[in-house]
């Protein structure tokens, strides 16, 4: 009786923890806020997304973004945006650039709330879009209780 | 709190003409996400730096939106292309409208 009480305690904890966790787990939401920044269809290609393969603590993970196009009045970088598709608020941070900013690379650090996806859409002054992905192994999640 | 947050640069004092550099800035700011609870299990209230926003002699190169998905004591590095000497201005906003600016001289050789 002991052991089923625990047992049932035990699987009832789990089972509300996934619950949480999926309620909280968002990929579409992630997409939806994507394509409402940038409307079309992005190819993937073009982007760099440096990332850690395995991040021990998710509040602070480090990555670099660069696109690959030249920076001039005629062909730039418009925007990055920075999406966490496993994150309770998917997005991250979107960059607007100028042609004065030379290079579209940036460097920051995230927080990851699991083991989940960044997604990264760039899009173009003549609004081509580019997308990159990456899955990025979280032990520690970095959103608080 | 307000008192606790510092903007810090790293950017290169001379450049030659053209030249793209790389910029590092950091601003301490606990970045609270609205999703923490303190110890009574009240959630503490979302307070983000929410924007930054980069000009070169008042001509904008960057502007960043921050989410709640960015670290604590947010750090940023991006590039700027220089043509002349000048100033490079950044500010910092966060959701109770605070800023914070910083501010630095490149001279072109």
């Amino acid at each position: 009786m002991n052991t089923l009480l625990t047992r049932r305690t035990a699987l009832a904890a789990i089972a509300s923890v996934i619950a949480t966790r999926s309620a909280l787990a968002t990929p579409e939401q992630a997409k939806e806020w994507l394509a409402a920044q940038a409307k079309g269809t992005p190819t993937e290609g073009k982007i760099t997304l440096k990332a850690p393969e395995i991040a021990e603590n998710g509040n602070a993970v480090p990555i670099t973004v660069s696109v690959e196009s030249e920076m001039t009045e005629k062909s730039y970088v418009k925007a990055i945006y920075i999406a966490a598709d496993g994150n309770p608020n998917p997005p991250v941070a979107t960059y607007e650039f100028t042609p004065l900013a030379g290079k579209a690379e940036v460097q920051l650090r995230v927080r990851l709330a699991q083991t989940e996806k960044l997604i990264v859409v760039a899009e173009m002054n003549d609004g081509t879009l580019y997308t990159a992905s990456r899955e990025i192994k979280v032990t520690i999640g970095g959103c608080g209780g | 709190m307000a008192d606790d947050i510092k903007p810090r640069l790293r950017v290169p004092t001379t450049a030659k003409k053209g030249e793209v550099i790389e910029v590092k800035t950091l601003i301490t700011h606990p970045m609270e996400n609205g999703q923490r609870k303190d110890a009574a299990g009240n959630v503490i209230s979302r307070q983000i730096v929410n924007a930054l926003k980069v000009t070169y002699n008042d001509k904008p190169v960057v502007n960043v939106k921050l989410d709640t998905a960015v670290a604590a004591n947010p750090f940023m590095s991006f590039f700027v292309k220089v043509e002349e000497s000048g100033t490079l201005k950044f500010t910092w906003t966060d959701d109770d409208k605070n800023s914070w600016t910083a501010e630095s001289k490149i001279e072109v050789a």
